[in-house]
């Protein structure tokens, strides 16, 4: 009984320690977009450097929709229902969810780690002793960066995905591509699109706030690190799904 | 420096693209309608009484081949009808003037278009003409069943058909 009370009382305050954390860095917004070059590296290193696998992911993301999608549609005879259904599922779920779990895995894993060792090697501390503040220097950035990074990714992602989705809707299986993409705009209305912006940047904010926080406050140990690493990634992939059903109530 | 430069033109790029895949996403596949119509072609018009679920950007076709596009749908109160703009491309000019119109759905949960069956007139179709032949409206399921019902109860309590018809 009282293991349990522990732990809810730990849970409460791990929130507690993440909204402050949240707090403290946005505080640092303003001082740190008046050195973008420190924001133009990290969304470089989180954004730039995600490309290849993000385009990767959505060509056959939207190969397999158009593939799936059409055998389904094909059931009922209304192949030319592909475009509008294929393009509303990839706006409003999957490009904003999958663009997390691989921003999670390849951005979000390279800042824990970044900051953890950081802290293992003790220059954080170093940069407190030379009253550089870390928050401002190393940690602000890197989420501004991830922040202004994942809802681009996520448009990229869309926008190829659907290019997928024509390659084998339109180009192998057949759909006539006017009906496709006439489907596709008379049944995608510009806030769905706006839907996908805002899942994007949400998700965005949570997936960096965690990894800046995993990595700020890891153990500074090799297995902390580890461990700092691992927790992004199983932290940023609960909360995204969390976050999806909560969004996608609201604007529904 | 090299270096920094490199870097900046990556990320540059980068964020150029993520907007021009945004910009792709709200004009070309929403129903904002920026410059999709191919230049040329010509306007046609045609009056129903029920459009049904027809929508702009559906397609027009005959035979089976889009030949268009619905540009505007709107409710003339003075004579009680949709009047419906469609966009014919430039290329099918040979639409004789006496064809007829309706509106057609495709497949089961497919979307609603128009199909054109060619008249048998020696002129064809210019820009802004009105259709004058059969314009046939959009199928509503309740009317359909309405119909069946009425001539199932007329048939059973013995009555004409033609009364209960009404």
């Amino acid at each position: 009984m009282h293991k349990i009370l522990r732990d809810v009382g730990n849970a409460v305050a791990k929130f507690g320690a993440v909204t402050l954390f949240f707090a403290r860095v946005l505080m640092q917004i303003p001082r740190v977009l008046l050195r973008p070059s420190l924001v133009i590296y990290q969304v470089h290193n989180a954004g730039a450097l995600s490309l290849v696998i993000i385009m990767t992911c959505g060509l056959f993301v939207g190969m397999v929709l158009g593939l799936q999608g059409y055998d389904m549609l094909a059931r009922f005879g209304s192949e030319s229902a592909l475009g509008s259904g294929a393009a509303l599922a990839l706006l409003k779920e999957l490009g904003p969810v999958i663009t997390s779990l691989l921003f999670a895995g390849r951005a979000g894993t390279a800042l824990a780690s970044e900051i953890g060792l950081m802290r293992v090697t003790d220059q954080l501390v170093a940069m407190d002793v030379m009253a550089v503040d870390p928050f401002r220097r190393v940690v602000a950035p890197r989420f501004i960066g991830g922040v202004i990074a994942m809802p681009l990714l996520t448009m990229i992602f869309i926008a190829v995905g659907i290019f997928g989705v024509q390659l084998i809707g339109v180009q192998q299986l057949g759909v006539d591509q006017g009906t496709f993409w006439s489907q596709m705009r008379g049944s995608v209305q510009v806030h769905d699109v706006w839907e996908g912006v805002i899942k994007g940047c949400v998700f965005g904010v949570a997936c960096s706030l965690i990894a800046v926080y995993e990595g700020y406050t890891a153990e500074p140990t090799a297995e902390g690190v580890g461990r700092a690493t691992t927790r992004t990634v199983v932290t940023s992939a609960v909360l995204t799904l969390f976050l999806d059903y909560i969004i996608t109530a609201l604007m529904l | 420096m090299q270096k920094s430069h490199a870097t900046e033109f990556v990320t540059g790029a980068f964020v150029l693209f993520g907007f021009a895949s945004l910009f792709f996403l709200v004009t070309q596949i929403t129903n904002k309608d920026f410059s999709v119509m191919g230049s040329g072609g010509y306007s046609l018009v045609a009056k129903f009484e029920n459009v049904g679920s027809l929508k702009v950007g559906a397609p027009v076709s005959m035979s089976g081949v889009n030949v268009g596009r619905v540009e505007s749908i709107v409710y003339d109160q003075n004579i009680y009808k949709a009047v419906v703009h469609m966009h014919i491309n430039p290329q099918f000019d040979k639409i004789p003037n006496d064809s007829d119109a309706a509106i057609m759905t495709a497949g089961l949960l497919g979307g609603q278009y128009i199909s054109v069956s060619a008249g048998g007139s020696e002129q064809y179709f210019k820009n802004g003409d009105k259709f004058v032949g059969v314009q046939q409206d959009a199928i509503v399921l309740e009317n359909l069943i309405n119909k069946f019902m009425a001539n199932m109860a007329g048939k059973s309590s013995g009555e004409s058909s033609s009364k209960s018809d009404k």
